[in-house]
């Protein structure tokens, strides 16, 4: 399954910023709004989480415990 | 890509200034574009230029001396970096690297401060500058060294660590900062030091327990 960010359209202020960072080519502007596309290799860097000032792209961590 | 007084007038330094004594501005600025990953100052550097960020965004952070980097802040369209030399001589305290392409616009000390001395209102917006980002190394200085930051970290995930009805646990490190009263930046360390201790394993999106019991200690939990 290929990850990706969570986009949340509604706080997005269309700064870009998100786009100017990302290293997979996974974020575009299409007329002003994010567009998220699948990529197999999304490092899963959070740059795109780090510079977004209004919380609306998120890159959540899914928390795994090994068994021991 | 030229330098307009309305490309200054975006700047948090010449708020509040005039059309007409922006127009005067531009032949005091500097520009250089700058590529992901780019070093715009160096950490040590003599540097005496106020350095403004007119687009793309620029990471200001300190190095150890074993590598470890710890985030200071993220300078977004409109801020400015690398004041702290120009008002007290002395190298630069930091680093400076472009996360993306980023255009910089910047002006040498003895220009600045002479638009100082002829306006107020610049005067002012530099000393919030300054004010803006001593009180963020302040509370950076709180958050490092009275919080135990890592052992709240370790206590948020080992509270995260049992998948619940919706599945597998998932939270972000600006959750997490926001649960351990922090930065996103000090949090971003916390993970780092745990991921070398050997308690936790990032894999991607995947942010693997490796060592509970490690994870207990530090919490206090045990
Ligand atoms: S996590 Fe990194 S690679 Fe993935 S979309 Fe965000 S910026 Fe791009
Ligand atoms: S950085 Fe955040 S607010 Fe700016 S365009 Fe990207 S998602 Fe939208």
């Amino acid at each position: 399954m290929t990850i990706k960010p969570i986009f949340d359209q509604e706080k997005c202020d269309g700064c870009g910023l998100c786009v100017t960072v990302c290293r997979c080519g996974a974020l575009e502007m299409q007329n002003n709004i994010v567009n998220i596309i699948e990529v197999a290799h999304c490092g899963w860097c959070m740059d795109c989480e780090l510079v977004c000032s209004t919380g609306a792209l998120q890159c959540p961590f899914e928390i795994v415990t090994l068994d021991t | 890509m030229t330098i307009t007084a309305e490309s200054l007038g975006k700047l948090k330094y010449f708020a509040g200034l005039e059309p007409q004594q922006l127009s005067n501005l531009p032949q005091l600025f500097k520009e250089k574009a700058f590529v992901k990953g780019q070093t715009i100052v160096a950490e040590a550097d003599i540097n005496e230029n106020v350095h403004f960020v007119s687009s793309g965004v620029v990471k200001v952070f300190k190095t150890s001396s074993e590598g470890k980097e710890q985030i200071i802040k993220l300078i977004r369209p409109g801020e400015s970096f690398n004041d702290i030399p120009v008002f007290n001589p002395g190298p630069s305290p930091y680093s400076a690297q472009a996360l993306g392409n980023t255009l910089i616009y910047w002006i040498d000390k003895k220009d600045l401060l002479g638009l100082m001395r002829n306006n107020w209102a610049v005067t002012v917006n530099a000393l919030s500058a300054v004010a803006d980002q001593s009180r963020l190394l302040l509370q950076l200085v709180e958050d490092l060294s009275f919080k135990n930051v890592t052992g709240r970290v370790a206590k948020i995930l080992l509270q995260h660590s049992t998948p619940g009805p919706e599945g597998t646990p998932r939270l972000t490190q600006y959750e997490m900062a926001a649960m351990a009263g922090t930065a996103r930046e000090v949090v971003g360390r916390s993970l780092k030091a745990l991921e070398d201790s050997g308690a936790i394993k990032l894999e991607g999106h995947r942010m693997i327990i490796s060592n509970k019991e490690y994870l207990k200690q530090l919490a206090g939990l045990n």
